[in-house]
């Protein structure tokens, strides 16, 4: 009985094995590495376009931006991903944005500032200003969240204030989004950076959080749609060499129209009209 | 006479502090992931980066790398637990060094199974990221705990079977298979049990081996995500993914409380067995 | 010792398969090597203990931090997690009627099962903002503690449980014998005759908090520094991995391999402790 048992067992695994591994439809693969930003917009996008093209598999792994263009360059992936524009020493591959996005400063709902200027962030940032009353708030210590080295939301944000991340004094160094979200929404003190899609997306469905405008421009998906909002990033797919066959396919594809409802959904800003 | 109050008092204190903590936990995941749990949750694709629809692929993708984890992991770790207890003398400096090593093994951190998968799995063997590198690596993280559970299993079993077997003539094979296999099956399959609960709730040895993509994968060479990267990047990386996040945890604890039942149950059944064939 | 020609073939295949599960452990440890030695080749080992921080962007990569993240948070919650888990374990064995045992062994179990994932994502969002409202910022070495401490509390309960099950009823007999209290044939007969296992127990339990990973990342902060208070965020080293290897590059990449690499001194030491605690028994 007990043998027999065994038996069963190992045709039905050995049977398995074989349907994965011999009836595996010989599908195309494309391979896309890179911004964590843009791996679930790129995934989602990916699977409408397997719905057109069957014979295609889009194959999305998370990481960083940097991560995206050295895949690429190195060929690792059919297609990087990046939250950002190439940089000058990055001017050998080739950058097809497919949406955009922003960066905003988000506060505990509760926190009663309502704005900061830009000085006012640098101070705090660079740890001169460590108590919210030194902006006008009520007398508590600032909790500073920083981002991860290595994500384009941290370089974006220092670029713009014109920092180095050395010079940061964070109280809480987070990894994705949502950490940050979560942090800030625990913490009423807390000052935090994230990207505005999700942001927006939070706070409107009753997290304890609120964007804060820059410059007087409110934080929101319209105003970066309208190119007013000051820290706002295109989010590219990057190749190497122009992109033929397929992955030309996926790229006309990611901008065209037909997607613009997918890039909503996750609260970036479509740029195909 | 005080001092026995006392201590009475501290544990039944220490212990009503963890199960409120236990509750509370268990408590917070029915409250948030509850409404979301359904059949459908258990078999549909997800949607919207995991926002909507279900966890249908990604049982599936979780489901093969266990598969292939203990399908590669037994056999070799009941070879190795074989060859330890069986056909090594206690003092062989050869089996000392096996056993030190897997002690050692038994500590490394997941983190770096995942470092050393990735570098030998993913690049090195040219596997990328896939089922396959995933549950290679699992199982190097798995084998020394089912060496050691097996090799106890061997270890329990009466020097006189080993004895009785060899004035029988039998070789050391057949009294194996005969006698030492069938009495250490109970620790085999709570070894087994073990090891399967260890896996399914891995993260940090999967981010960089199996990989993140949420497809229903056409082979072992497809990337495909666990259940608890799925739990992860829902709840760190997708605005809205909470509920979610909490209703596959939900299913994950489930899992492993079955898991965990018919574990305790399987060793009581064989053990009666043997009992009352004996 | 003899061996039949079917044994000896046998013994062969036993031997090999032997050989590959011991091979792993040396492949984990060359790898590790192979992946950081385009950082150790230039023979600094020094600067993961002298630069002035950890900034791998700007090539300044000082571990220490890190490395005592870890050890104080593995000790911290040992401190909470070891009396809680035999106390635990005699409640099981000693306190507990017979239907309250089971349960709450089941309950143990259980929270030995939860993954890393679970605990992190509770912390975060329950336990971090508590004690933020106590002190700021919340997520900090004091909730790594506390989470670490909820984690590996299951492994010594369930190990001090076993070795307590594994005493000889003649002692409680004896105990019983000579009047001993509840209490007093614990603390002087049976915990000293479980004391080696429960020991083994510890340390297993500490290479656990030594290289839990997604749980600490969600909990602890993360800020690279030494803590100058329970409450200050800190980065552990396997957190470290987690939070900047997806990203990392070139000579970052390998300075995530040293982290790799100082976790496996950490855990090679412990089994030496292990060994010692073993022979000494």
């Amino acid at each position: 009985m007990k043998k027999s048992a065994f038996i069963i067992l190992f045709v039905l695994s050995a049977a398995v094995w074989a349907y994965f591994t011999l009836t595996a439809p010989a599908r195309q693969k494309l391979v896309l590495t890179g911004s964590s930003t843009v791996a679930p917009l790129a995934a989602e996008i990916g699977r409408l376009f397997e719905s057109q093209y069957p014979g295609v598999r889009i194959d999305v792994q998370t990481g960083g931006s940097s991560r995206g263009v050295k895949d690429a360059r190195m060929e690792l992936a059919d297609i990087g991903m990046a939250s950002r524009t190439l940089k000058a020493t990055e001017s050998d591959l080739l950058s097809f944005t497919i949406a955009l996005d922003g960066i905003s400063i988000i506060l505990n709902r509760d926190n009663p500032i309502t704005a900061l200027n830009k000085q006012q962030i640098i101070d705090i940032y660079t740890g001169k200003i460590v108590n919210w009353q030194a902006v006008g708030g009520s007398k508590a210590p600032i909790t500073v969240v920083n981002k991860a080295e290595g994500h384009s939301t941290l370089e974006l944000f220092l670029h713009y204030l014109g920092l180095k991340n050395t010079q940061v004094k964070p109280q809480v160094v987070i990894g994705d989004n949502q950490q940050g979200i979560k942090t800030v929404a625990g913490n009423i003190n807390a000052i935090g950076y994230v990207s505005i899609g999700a942001a927006e997306y939070e706070a409107m469905h009753g997290t304890a959080i609120k964007l804060l405008p820059l410059n007087g421009i409110p934080a929101s998906v319209k105003n970066v749609q309208n190119q007013s909002f000051p820290l706002s990033r295109p989010l590219n797919l990057i190749t190497k060499k122009q992109p033929t066959g397929i992955i030309k396919a996926f790229i006309d594809f990611a901008r065209s129209p037909e997607v613009n409802p997918i890039i909503e959904a996750q609260y970036f800003v479509p740029v195909a009209n | 006479m005080l001092k026995n109050r006392l201590a009475t008092l501290l544990i039944w204190l220490s212990v009503i502090l963890i199960s409120a903590v236990f509750v509370v936990l268990v408590l917070d995941l029915v409250r948030h992931g509850w409404a979301e749990l359904s059949l459908a949750y258990l078999v549909d694709a997800p949607l919207d980066a995991g926002r909507g629809g279900g966890i249908g692929p990604i049982m599936v993708s979780t489901g093969l790398i266990l598969a292939l984890t203990i399908s590669v992991a037994a056999p070799l770790s009941l070879a190795t637990a074989v060859f330890l207890t069986e056909f090594s003398s206690k003092n062989s400096v050869f089996s000392g060094i096996i056993k030190r090593s897997l002690d050692v093994l038994a500590s490394v951190p997941s983190i770096v199974f995942g470092l050393f998968g990735n570098a030998f799995f993913c690049v090195y063997l040219g596997l990328g990221f896939s089922i396959l590198s995933g549950g290679l690596t699992l199982a190097c993280m798995v084998l020394p705990i089912l060496i050691r559970t097996f090799s106890e299993g061997l270890r329990a079993a009466p020097d006189e079977y080993r004895l009785a077997a060899a004035a029988l003539g039998l070789n050391r094979a057949a009294a194996l298979r005969h006698f030492l296999l069938p009495t250490a099956t109970p620790a085999l399959i709570a070894g087994l049990m073990l090891a399967i609960g260890r896996a399914i709730a891995e993260t940090a040895a999967l981010i960089f081996t199996s990989g993140y993509v949420d497809r229903m994968p056409d082979s072992l060479m497809d990337s495909g995500r666990a259940l608890s990267i799925h739990i992860y990047d829902l709840s760190m990386n997708v605005a809205g993914g909470d509920s979610h996040a909490n209703s596959a945890a939900l299913i994950l604890i489930s899992l492993l409380f079955m898991i965990n039942t018919l574990s305790s149950k399987l060793a009581y059944h064989w053990m009666h067995k043997r009992i009352t064939c004996l | 010792m003899f061996l039949s020609q079917t044994d000896k073939h046998l013994s062969l295949w036993l031997r090999l398969c032997t050989l590959i599960s011991a091979t792993i452990l040396a492949l984990i440890i060359m790898f590790l090597l192979a992946e950081s030695w385009p950082l150790l080749k230039h023979g600094v080992l020094t600067q993961f203990i002298s630069d002035e921080s950890w900034h791998p962007a700007q090539r300044l990569y000082n571990i220490l931090p890190m490395l005592s993240a870890t050890l104080l948070s593995t000790l911290g919650a040992l401190t909470l997690a070891t009396p809680l888990g035999i106390a635990s374990a005699m409640f099981n064995r000693y306190y507990a009627p017979s239907f309250l045992a089971s349960g709450y062994r089941r309950i143990i179990e259980l929270m030995a099962g939860i993954p890393s994932v679970v605990y992190g994502l509770w912390g975060l969002t329950t336990l971090a903002p508590v004690i933020n409202l106590w002190h700021p910022p919340g997520v900090s070495l004091l909730c790594a503690i506390l989470v670490l401490a909820m984690m590996i509390l299951p492994t010594i309960a369930l190990t001090a449980d076993s070795a307590l099950g594994a005493i000889p009823v003649v002692f409680h007999q004896t105990a019983a014998a000579l009047a001993l209290s509840r209490w007093g044939t614990i603390r002087h007969v049976l915990l000293p005759l479980a004391k080696s296992s429960i020991g083994a127990g510890i340390m297993l339990a500490t290479g656990r908090a030594i290289g839990e990973t997604m749980a600490v990342l969600m909990v602890a902060g993360n800020v690279v520094q030494q803590p100058d208070s329970l409450f200050d965020s800190v980065r552990t080293l396997t957190a470290n991995i987690a939070l900047e290897m997806a990203y990392a590059m070139g000579d970052h990449r390998a300075a995530l391999f040293v982290s790799g690499l100082a976790l496996m001194l950490m855990i090679i030491l412990l089994a030496g402790l292990a060994e010692i605690n073993k022979r000494s028994s």
